[in-house]
């Protein structure tokens, strides 16, 4: 029965060069990356995401596992690929329309990557049409949109219809979150899920990618 | 009560309420840069600012939030961060006359030292150019206000002290199951040390989820400092109807917990994001009842 607990804790704990030690290390042992992803990354980046439901962890603590957890995808992205294992989906992320403000969009992004999916960021201000064109152009299953301004968040829906009119809406999944952003203002729109924080994107995107 | 040396009256002094949403209301675009306004729409600025003097603020801030170097550079007009910044303190000092005084506002830069998006370096020469031409423009306090990250407040603070100007220091606390907590987890007490340790002479709140969750957080930095406290909670989080943002907290209501903030330990009181004139003179009024009954 190999050990996952030593890269579990590093991913926790957010050492980096720890986490990427204990990966090297189980590799050399024989444990399959896919492996390492799924029984020690994965569980330990929900545990983070517990974490920070619960008040432990804030947003420091987040983007340290975040980053522990995207240097071992670095080293172990080539075997998984060689190994014809597809990353946890595409996600395409950007700020809607008028709205200039990236943090959450980041930190959002940081935690996807730190989750295993491929992230493309098409940074702030972006039109409807520029979120289409990725879509198609990446073949991205899932995008996410951000706003923290109240008057911005109009934008998703303006986004969400150019998914529509470009006949796309059907293939894909549409996750939305910011500060002034609801449940009920996801459900109003139609998207297809909201995330309070980026802790809960991790879990909202795999759900949505059906893994 | 503790308060900054500014011959301000004694008791609980009434400062204003949002510039964004009440420039949203004189046409102010979404996505638009508000502090861009002060060279576009100088007029629609100082009606913002006469009808908080209007209504009985003590103290006006300045349109200048989000007019350093980094933020106005994402609008594309980093080249016009000086004349944005003298602009925005001429406007509130005209507005505010020599009875009113002016804070000058300033914003975070919206960069995560955290995730690498910027250095204390360039932080703290983003401030000090800020900080320095509101400071020429004869403002009697510099605001340091919505920060959520303790280390990009401390640079601010150097940059603002140096100015020899007054520097009070107001954080976000919005997070953790508590919301009691800046988004990097520091606690109203962690805050209230490490800004006071910085040099800020006030420390304070603002923004957050609305103004019941002031009044613990108010308790909790009377308690950590003899400072004067700066509390300017928001008009609850905003609902969308049809298209646009209604804050849900009434001026009666939100002036009934103002009271319960002064008796927290406010020294300074007044409101963020959707609140207006109506909510300042709502203020006044509850503070004036109060002091008769």
């Amino acid at each position: 029965m190999p050990d996952f607990s030593k890269l579990h804790e590093a991913v926790l704990t957010g050492n980096a060069p720890a986490a990427v030690a204990a990966a090297r290390q189980a590799m050399d042992a024989g444990i399959e990356p896919v492996e390492l992803v799924n029984r020690a990354i994965s569980p330990a980046m929900d545990e983070v995401g517990r974490l920070y439901e619960a008040g432990e962890y804030f947003v420091p603590e987040l983007l340290l596992a975040a980053r522990a957890t995207k240097e071992v995808f670095q080293l172990i992205r080539p075997l998984l690929t060689q190994k014809d294992v597809q990353p946890a989906a595409r996600v395409v992320l950007g700020t809607v329309q008028g709205d200039l403000h990236d943090i959450g969009k980041n930190l959002v992004g940081a935690m996807l990557e730190g989750g295993g999916f491929e992230v493309i960021d098409l940074g702030v201000n972006v039109p409807p049409e520029k979120f289409v064109r990725a879509m198609e152009e990446k073949q991205a299953q899932i995008v996410g949109l951000s706003a923290l301004l109240t008057t911005t968040m109009p934008a998703m829906k303006t986004t969400l219809d150019a998914f529509r009119t470009a006949g796309i809406r059907g293939r894909i999944k549409v996750m939305i979150g910011g500060a002034p952003i609801t449940q009920s203002y996801a459900d109003s729109i139609g998207a297809d899920a909201y995330g309070e924080n980026a802790a809960a994107a991790v879990a909202i995107a795999r759900k949505l990618a059906g893994r | 009560m503790p308060t900054l040396s500014l011959n301000l009256p004694p008791g609980p002094v009434i400062t204003d309420g949002a510039w964004g949403t009440q420039l949203q209301a004189l046409g102010l675009g979404a996505g638009e840069c508000p502090d861009a306004w002060n060279l576009t729409h100088a007029g629609r600025v100082e009606t913002v600012a006469r009808a908080y003097v209007e209504a009985g603020s003590q103290v006006i801030l300045t349109n200048t939030f989000g007019a350093n170097r980094l933020r106005l550079a994402a609008h594309g007009l980093g080249d016009r961060t000086l004349e944005i910044n003298r602009t925005g303190a001429r406007i509130s000092r005209r507005a505010a006359g020599d009875r009113i005084k002016v804070f000058a506002s300033i914003g975070p830069t919206g960069r995560l030292l955290a995730m690498g998006e910027t250095n204390e370096a360039e932080l703290r020469a983003v401030f000090e150019e800020q900080a320095r031409v509101l400071a020429a423009e004869g403002v009697d306090a510099l605001l340091l206000e919505t920060f959520a990250d303790l280390d990009e407040i401390r640079a601010a603070i150097a940059a603002a002290k140096a100015t020899g100007l007054p520097v009070v220091a107001s954080l976000v606390f919005d997070s953790g199951p508590a919301r009691d907590r800046t988004m990097m987890g520091a606690t109203p007490e962690q805050a209230a040390a490490a800004v006071i340790a910085a040099g800020a002479d006030a420390v304070g709140a603002n923004c957050g989820n609305g103004i019941d969750g002031f009044i613990p957080i108010c308790r909790r930095l009377r308690a950590a400092t003899d400072r004067p406290l700066w509390l300017k909670a928001n008009a609850g989080l905003p609902e969308i109807v049809d298209g646009r943002a209604v804050y849900r907290t009434s001026p009666e209501y939100f002036a009934s917990r103002t009271l319960d903030l002064v008796k927290a330990g406010a020294t300074f009181v007044g409101g963020c994001c959707g609140t207006s004139p109506a909510f300042i003179t709502a203020i006044k009024q509850a503070l004036q009842a109060a002091k008769q009954g």
